[in-house]
């Protein structure tokens, strides 16, 4: 029997075991933040943490709450300007992982972050790519966390965002989905879930591997360093 | 060689209505005074640009100060959406806003052509995203590879304003921590401003620290706290409390327009 846990969780421990201690990565704020700084405390600590603020080889105690936060600056190898970020470090090709979120994804990865409805005339304006649009197409292989639901996971999307030619992994609360042929397929659920959980919340006709495997539920040790950096980050 | 003003004599002498206007700032030392100031001048129909427009752009959009916003990501950081922003494009309210909307990396190194006299940047971006379609950029062939590169506008701002923690009295600005495009906006403006959180006698230069010489700078105004609810490195936290409470605030115009009286309009001058 193992502990209860939440759904983040086990999306922050899935991400988290999908990088190794070479594993040079691009990091966003929140469940990617988490999972970087996760296997960093577990069995990756020579992963190397980029935020697109500046900092290279971040090494925060605390989660941080922004991608600027001043953790980061004085925990890392090396600060530079965000010109040079962009310019030297992510199209330099010096990246290998880049995380992304966003509002949808299609069955091909794209995505999209700009608006929900019309460009000129949107229902709802999101933030916007940031850096994604780059991202996506300059580092060697894009993981995606989000959500599952008909509404994210959509046959059609409203704007693209981002490229999904390089996305190798989807992480979502309910299970994995990763390229096979081109097209996004669920190899994977997690505990408590069942490929028609899957199929429910997605809303094309989702591709299933002929084996799909369970997760492997967060360990003990997983759980505690998720917390021990949780707790921290919220203190 | 800058001069040193008060923010209210900055922003008089160097911001005029319909000006483009810098107001950067990378998560760190995001220049809210000087925001604040252009808000109390009344200032309006201006082109605003900024990598990440976040509170203090809800507040300028909000009160009706911009005509036009060049971005590349507008939202709250850790909290969700800006709500004036939103109303702004979705319902066109206080006025329409139109956007010219890009990628970090774009916006990046249209600043640095910018300062670098440049006319345009280059660099390999723009692919695979609907945005290509939305804004300006073109494609250029690299005259000696063949590669299809992204050409863009070099950012050149009537005035670009930024926030570091230190000046001199010959107005030699230095900033550090978390460096974003300061330098790039200062080099590529035709006017600048920088606020300090103090000015001293001699600088004393940080590790990793950006140095900006007063010769390239027109104004300095100390305005101690300028980057709150932000953060100035080695001066104060972020008010991450402030940025969640913002999310209420920004919701409703009724309550917004009353938080900036009270908060902005009311406010006295630094």
């Amino acid at each position: 029997m193992s502990a209860a846990y939440s759904a983040d969780e086990m999306m922050a421990v899935e991400a988290s075991r999908r990088l190794t201690n070479d594993s040079v990565c691009f990091v966003g704020i929140g469940l990617p933040s988490l999972a970087a700084n996760l296997a960093r405390r577990t069995h990756a600590p020579g992963c190397t943490l980029v935020y697109e603020s500046g900092t290279i080889g971040a090494k925060p105690e605390q989660l941080p709450l922004s991608i600027g936060d001043g953790e980061l600056a004085e925990t890392a190898d090396a600060v530079v300007s965000v010109p040079e970020m962009f310019a030297y470090w992510l199209q330099g090709g010096r990246i290998g992982v880049g995380f992304l979120g966003a509002a949808q994804i299609d069955r091909h990865g794209n995505l999209n972050s700009t608006v929900i409805g019309d460009y000129g005339s949107p229902e709802v304006r999101l933030p916007g790519g940031g850096g994604a649009p780059e991202i996506a197409t300059s580092v060697r292989d894009v993981f995606v966390m989000l959500r599952h639901s008909s509404r994210a996971f959509v046959e059609r999307l409203d704007f693209r965002t981002s490229s999904g030619e390089r996305v190798r992994l989807v992480v979502t609360d309910l299970g994995i989905l990763e390229p096979r042929d081109d097209e996004l397929t669920l190899t994977r659920v997690h505990p408590g879930s069942t490929v028609d959980d899957v199929r429910a919340a997605t809303g094309w006709d989702l591709k299933v591997a002929a084996r799909v495997e369970e997760t492997e539920p967060p360990t003990a040790d997983e759980l505690a360093a998720l917390r021990a950096l949780e707790t921290k980050g919220r203190a | 060689m800058a001069e040193i003003v008060t923010l209210t004599e900055g922003i008089r002498e160097l911001v005029s209505d319909g000006d483009t206007v810098a107001l950067e700032g990378f998560t760190h030392l995001i220049p809210h005074a000087a925001g604040h100031e252009v808000i109390r001048q009344q200032l309006h129909d201006l082109t605003l640009i900024r990598m990440t427009p976040d509170v203090i752009y809800d507040q300028l959009i909000g009160v009706g100060c911009a005509r036009k916003l060049v971005f590349s990501w507008g939202g709250n950081p850790g909290v969700g959406s800006l709500h004036r922003f939103r109303d702004a494009v979705e319902h066109g309210w206080p006025a329409p806003l139109e956007l010219e909307e890009h990628s970090h990396a774009g916006m990046a190194a249209m600043f640095a052509a910018g300062a670098s006299n440049l006319p345009f940047a280059v660099l390999r971006g723009y692919t695979g995203t609907g945005l290509a379609a939305h804004t300006r950029v073109e494609r250029i062939t690299c005259p000696f590879t063949g590669e299809v590169l992204a050409a863009l506008p070099a950012h050149r701002p009537d005035v670009g304003i930024v926030h570091a923690q230190q000046a001199d009295r010959k107005g030699n600005v230095h900033l550090w921590g978390i460096s974003g495009v300061q330098k790039e906006v200062v080099l590529a403006s035709a006017r600048s401003l920088v606020t300090v959180e103090e000015i001293v006698d001699e600088l004393e230069p940080r590790p990793g620290g950006v140095t900006i010489p007063g010769w390239t700078i027109d104004a300095v105004a100390c305005v101690p706290g300028g980057a709150r609810p932000s953060y100035a490195h080695g001066y104060y936290d972020r008010d991450n409390a402030f940025y969640v409470e913002w999310e209420q605030i920004s919701r409703d115009r009724d309550t917004f327009t009353a938080w900036m009286r009270e908060h902005v309009l009311e406010a006295v001058p630094v």
